[in-house]
């Protein structure tokens, strides 16, 4: 029991890893492949953020020195992290624009069938 | 002043690169970012024969003391990487302005500037940092900028090549991102020199084991070992040409830095190699990497394509001499990082001149190319000669201690196959050579060199292939120091 209940958000970050991975490897449409990169990011942030977590445990303002608070540290990292996920994100969605406009399709297997008959 | 070169290191170029956004003019946003690059070439060179003097400097960024705050940790292996990117990206831009008039667009030529920079940036940054979240973050100021940089390439699949590129990076960034935060959970530390002190007493737990893996794969992912080698012929092949000669030079070797940082450093030799048997996954991929990518180039037509597969084969050699953890393998990994930086460079900026006169890189249209273009050409000769490993170039002294580390451990049919990837780094250099020199050229082309403004720069680093071949104490001697100070040693 304690094995599934106990570890619970792992087991979270391990399904949205694998369905994000998943979905990078098998999807052909550039767009779907970006999702599941961002799906694949995002459980990262979960599992950083989960750990920094405390059973009871508030943000980390100061109220009386036996105030029990989760770490900050995690949270500001994955702020960062967020940022450059945006970044990624952002840059990827262009080369898909870019890629439309040079191919007419977002496809890969379409993609790869018109440069073999360039 | 001097106390805060460590992060002048990284600042310059990156207040230069909005700067460059600013000012929007072709000319000026070249000279700027040319003097932002020369600048940091000067104080890397300044940072380097400081650490060979003093051992280390560390900087607390924002007054904030490590392990706390971000510290910049140099010691005598970052700073020769320091070094070697500065050189690369100060003398790659003083090539830029006359190539890149050819293949990008005039009003995208600042956002070329602006974007190369912040690759620079990147790059500089992953090498000096000492935290390990740090350097994820400049791993991935450098990968956003430098998929922007392929995706500038004139032909549209440098767009798919981008795209891929900008796929892969990303899973193996995020893989180095799972194995930090990993790491931070069983130490609570992010300084990579106090995660290697806490780090010794969980080192046997799963989640440390786990870090280590996603570390690896991510780490490999990045520096393009083979089988995850797949995002890069591509990417190289369809950049521009000073792009292609930007990044082969110098992000596969950062990365191989990282490689050396997180494996040497943080986890430590003796687990690395003793309990996890790294060298044997490390070994037979180097040499399978040597073999299959060296026979791959042999049969490429497009010669950027070639030289990207060359690139491979060589990251092969490096690993080779990392998988053999002994003071004179990783001697010979460390000098070959800068040695293959210098001749894959020059030999892609001699393809940028020859891809600006013909419009081409295929080896059908470089027929005669020796009496068209004969400066360029026998620098190809010349960069090619040191890919083989001929005496008197760099490539011959990477080989040399190569195959003395080989030895040294008695393995000498190891040595033998690196000679063997020599005779293959023959076969694919000798297809071009002969294609230049021994067959006649089209009968109505002129003599056309390639300007000196590109010229300059592709001898500068010929020369510097000559010198350091000729004496190689310097380059080898830091090699060494770097080396001793990996496996744990005091200097």
């Amino acid at each position: 029991m304690n094995l599934i209940a106990g570890l619970f958000n792992y087991w979270v970050v391990i399904f949205l890893m694998m369905a994000g991975f998943y979905n990078v490897i098998a999807r052909g449409n550039l767009i779907k492949k970006l999702i599941g990169l961002n799906i694949f990011q995002t459980s990262v942030f979960l599992l950083y953020i989960s750990m920094g977590k405390k059973e009871g445990g508030t943000a980390p303002i100061v109220a009386g020195a036996d105030a029990v608070y989760s770490n900050p540290l995690p949270h500001v990292l994955i702020l960062t992290a967020i940022v450059v996920g945006v970044a990624t994100t952002a840059v990827g969605l262009a080369l898909v624009m870019r890629i439309k406009e040079a191919y007419g399709s977002i496809e890969e297997d379409e993609i790869h069938q018109r440069d073999g008959e360039a | 002043m001097e106390a805060h070169l460590p992060v002048l290191l990284i600042v310059v170029p990156l207040l230069a690169a909005p700067l460059c956004v600013l000012l929007r003019h072709r000319t000026l946003t070249w000279i700027l970012a040319l003097l932002a690059a020369w600048t940091v070439l000067g104080m890397s060179v300044v940072v380097l024969l400081r650490v060979l003097d003093t051992g280390f400097i560390s900087y607390a960024l924002g007054g904030w003391a490590a392990p706390w705050g971000i510290e910049l940790r140099i010691d005598v292996v970052n700073a020769y990487v320091l070094v070697l990117v500065a050189l690369i990206g100060a003398t790659v831009l003083l090539y830029a302005p006359a190539s890149i008039a050819a293949e990008i667009p005039r009003e995208q030529h600042y956002l070329f500037y602006t974007a190369y920079l912040l690759s620079f940036t990147g790059l500089l940054g992953i090498t000096a940092t000492g935290d390990a979240f740090n350097l994820f973050v400049f791993l991935e100021i450098s990968s956003i900028s430098s998929y922007a940089l392929i995706s500038l390439g004139r032909d549209r699949r440098a767009l798919m090549a981008s795209y891929q590129y900008l796929i892969m990076g990303t899973i193996g960034a995020t893989f180095i991102l799972i194995g930090v935060g990993l790491l931070y959970m069983m130490t609570g530390t992010l300084n990579m020199a106090d995660l290697a002190v806490r780090l010794g007493p969980v080192l046997h737990t799963r989640t440390a084991l786990v870090a280590f893996a996603f570390l690896g794969v991510g780490m490999s992912l990045k520096l393009a070992l083979f089988p995850l080698h797949a995002w890069l012929p591509n990417a190289y092949c369809y950049a521009p040409s000073v792009v292609t000669a930007f990044l082969a030079a110098t992000a596969t070797k950062v990365s191989i830095y990282v490689f050396l940082r997180f494996v040497f450093t943080i986890f430590g030799a003796d687990f690395a190699f003793a309990q996890m048997h790294l060298q044997t996954i490390i070994v037979p991929l180097s040499l399978i990497a040597i073999f299959i990518t060296s026979s791959v180039a042999i049969f490429q037509t497009n010669i950027k394509r070639m030289l990207a597969y060359s690139s491979l084969a060589q990251i092969g050699y490096i690993m080779l001499g990392i998988g053999l953890v002994s003071e004179t393998g990783l001697t010979a990994a460390i000098v070959h990082l800068f040695n293959h930086a210098l001749m894959k460079g020059a030999l892609f900026l001699a393809l940028g001149g020859v891809a600006l006169r013909l419009g081409s890189v295929e080896l059908e249209d470089m027929r005669g190319l020796g009496k068209r273009m004969p400066a360029t050409s026998f620098a190809f000769v010349l960069g090619g000669l040191s890919l083989i490993g001929v005496p008197l170039t760099v490539g011959f002294i990477s080989k040399w201690y190569l195959v003395l580390a080989a030895l040294e451990q008695g393995w000498w049919p190891l040595a033998a196959l690196v000679l063997l990837g020599s005779l293959l780094a023959f076969i694919y250099i000798w297809r071009v050579v002969e294609v230049l020199y021994f067959q006649p050229p089209p009968t109505d082309a002129p003599r056309n060199e390639a300007p000196l403004s590109m010229q300059i720069p592709m001898w500068l680093l010929l020369a510097a292939v000559v010198y350091f071949g000729a004496s190689a104490s310097l380059t080898a001697g830091i090699a060494r120091k770097a080396a001793i100070l990996l496996l744990g040693g005091a200097l």
